[in-house]
């Protein structure tokens, strides 16, 4: 299962869009020109946002074995920048713009055993390794973990698929995971693929670091959507430049810097590739490090900041503002 | 594109089937570059002898890892930005950072060793059980003794299963060697199964061609007379073939089982598909006489490693006559019995993966 990087784009037809959760839908679509997706593999979709058009990523959840259809899953938060919104606007018969399927989150079978960790919407990611597991004599356990039954999407179909190899934990009934016993059951060998909110894949990073188990058997995926906190405004300033500028809660830093012609170089846009990396010059907030890229001592050092993902909140004392220099 | 049948020239290569990758004595620990079914491989050894087979391009920047060397107990480093992989595809390091990017790995596939080659597995790997690699148990058994080479054909693959399927060529291609006017006058049967074909030719009471007169001495010194010759070709779907061969002394009774007084070899074939116009052909000659004797053994190595030769020669003119008349289709006759239900069993295999067309000359 290869991964596969380079982006084909088609058209295709919403065939459904339904409601899982209050903030969650399923949408379906019929690709113009299918391929068989692979678990673990996403699409990225054009999304207009008022009169602009932003490409948003999404998991495959499911979908036909020829790729004939396809089905996401859409989470709208309240800090939503809005492609949320539009997607769940959409109903059947719309046209929209999306790539055949694009791989970074290849399910590597031939492991002794698997370990699948989905925290909230990251459901959308495991649910076809699951799935491609269970057809499989292979020892494997799902753990999904939500803060309300309510919001946790598929849960009914996941237990009846998975039955006792599902683990449930929710936050609201007391029975959020604990990942470092959890980390502490993994045997050497068994592969973790992980996709969840960036306080869950921080915490089983550094249990799995503590264990000094393998980094390579640890799987993860991130769209670079989510931090340690709520996102909230801020101000960025780039002497070099003569700029400064707002970052509004719904848009990234980057995308601010773009608003204002900032020609800022950049790749993965998820916080992975470390190309977008700005020098710290002055700063009065903290940073909340939403990356992958560095390891923990380089946030803690906060000389650096990828400015695809990562932001500024207040410490309460006065505007969070960060100063920046760009490559 | 309905212009696919039995007929078409070539084919395309299914991709749910365990290839030959390398003899085993190849895969060592300093990597080697391997194209199998259009897909460039690394193959190298891990520190405790286990073959590795990965795509041959860096994660980064598609350097070829097969240019790269291994490091510790599994890795292989990228020789371009020093990153490596483990056994897994799985980057275990990028020495211009501290951290790994998630998205960092090549491609692995599932490898096994048996009867002296690493089989190579480039499909779903869901369904890559090695139960399902050919027989080809004569070339490992205490029974038989031999050896062999890897020729690298600038033909199609079918060509050489085509080859392989009617031997009525040795009477033209090999006549200094096997070849004999019996071979296009006997009749021979063909029969299959889903996964197989079997081609049968007896030759009773004829001459011993130089090749098979000397395997006799052989075993049987001074011999002189004639012998009952006999050819059963064995395919085994999608690329192997191997064929009983062998002579006994005219009217001692081979034909019904009694091969006591005769010689009898397995020319064991497989076949893995590099480009739409080349392959990789493997093949050794076992016997399961004289196992004691070295000489014997590379006396037979070279003696077919000379006619395998002639067949190279013939398939790459043949090859280059296919290119040439791209709008030319094959006709076919009865000797083709064997090669057309290897076709026939290919293209059930390539449409049940959904891959049967287009050809991959025609794009071309």
């Amino acid at each position: 299962m290869a991964t596969a990087h380079t982006a084909f784009w088609q058209s295709a037809t919403v065939v459904e869009n339904t409601a899982l959760t209050s903030a969650i839908r399923r949408i379906v679509v019929a690709p113009s020109r299918p391929v068989p997706a692979d678990p673990g593999s996403h699409v990225d979709v054009l999304v207009t946002i008022g009169a602009e058009a932003v490409v948003r990523s999404y998991s495959i959840v499911d979908s036909a074995s020829d790729g004939s259809s396809l089905a996401i899953s859409v989470f709208a938060s309240e800090t939503s920048r809005g492609g949320a919104t539009a997607m769940h606007a959409l109903t059947a018969g719309d046209r929209i713009e999306l790539t055949q399927p694009l791989q970074d989150f290849p399910l590597r079978i031939g492991a002794p055993s698997y370990l699948l960790l989905a925290g909230g919407i990251g459901i959308t990611a495991i649910a076809g390794m699951a799935r491609t597991l269970a057809a499989r004599a292979v020892p494997y356990r799902l753990v999904y973990c939500g803060r309300r039954r309510d919001q946790m999407a598929y849960l009914d179909q996941l237990t009846t698929e998975h039955g006792a190899r599902l683990d449930v934990h929710i936050g609201d009934e007391g029975t959020s995971v604990d990942v470092p016993e959890l980390v502490s059951t993994v045997q050497p060998g068994t592969e973790l693929y992980m996709c969840g909110p960036i306080r869950l894949m921080d915490a089983v990073r550094r249990a799995w670091t503590e264990r000094e188990l393998p980094a390579s058997d640890l799987r993860f995926e991130t769209f670079g959507n989510s931090g340690w906190h709520q996102p909230e405004p801020f101000r960025v300033r780039i002497p070099a430049l003569g700029i400064e500028t707002s970052v509004s809660a719904s848009s990234t830093l980057l995308e601010a810097l773009e608003d204002v012609g900032v020609d800022a170089l950049n790749d993965c846009r998820r916080g992975e590739c470390g190309l977008c990396e700005a020098r710290v010059l002055g700063l009065h907030g903290v940073i909340d490090h939403r990356d992958v890229f560095y390891s923990e001592r380089q946030r803690d050092a906060g000389s650096r900041i990828c400015v695809c993902v990562s932001r500024v909140r207040g410490d309460g004392r006065s505007i969070p503002t960060i100063t920046l220099e760009l490559s | 594109m309905p212009i696919h049948s039995t007929t078409s020239k070539v084919m395309g290569h299914p991709l749910n089937a365990w290839y030959v990758a390398a003899w085993d004595h190849e895969v060592t620990r300093t990597p080697i570059a391997r194209t199998i079914a259009d897909r460039p491989l690394a193959l190298y050894r891990t520190e405790d002898g286990r073959p590795v087979a990965l795509a041959d391009a860096c994660w980064h920047r598609l350097a070829p890892l097969s240019m790269g060397k291994t490091v510790g107990k599994e890795d292989i480093q990228c020789p371009y930005h020093g990153i490596r992989y483990n056994a897994a595809g799985r980057c275990t390091s990028m020495p211009a950072q501290e951290t790994i990017n998630p998205s960092a790995t090549v491609p692995s596939f599932p490898i096994v060793e048996r009867y002296r080659y690493a089989w190579v597995w480039l499909g779903d790997p869901l369904l890559a059980d090695p139960d399902t690699i050919p027989d080809m148990h004569q070339m490992s058994d205490d029974d038989w003794a031999g050896d062999g080479e890897l020729i690298h054909a600038p033909c199609n693959y079918q060509l050489v299963l085509d080859n392989l399927m009617d031997l009525t060529h040795e009477e033209f291609v090999h006549s200094s060697s096997i070849g004999q006017d019996e071979l296009s006058e006997s009749e021979f049967i063909t029969t299959h199964t889903d996964t197989t074909v079997t081609v049968t030719r007896w030759m009773l009471n004829i001459e011993a061609p130089p090749f098979w007169l000397k395997n006799m001495r052989d075993r049987f010194p001074g011999f002189e007379g004639r012998v009952d010759r006999w050819q059963i070709i064995h395919f085994e779907a999608p690329s192997t073939i191997c064929i009983d061969v062998g002579v006994a002394k005219a009217g001692t009774g081979a034909p019904e089982g009694d091969r006591s007084q005769g010689v009898n070899g397995y020319v064991m074939n497989t076949i893995s598909p590099e480009t739409p116009r080349s392959c990789h052909y493997f093949w050794s000659f076992q016997r399961n006489y004289r196992l004691e004797s070295q000489l014997i053994t590379t006396q037979l190595r070279n003696g077919v490693h000379g006619v395998f030769g002639e067949d190279e020669a013939m398939l790459k003119a043949q090859q280059a006559a296919i290119d040439a008349n791209p709008d030319y289709e094959f006709y076919s006759l009865n000797i083709d019995a064997g090669g057309m239900w290897v076709r026939k069993l290919i293209e059930r295999r390539l449409e049940a993966e959904g891959r049967l067309s287009p050809s991959p000359l025609v794009e071309v």
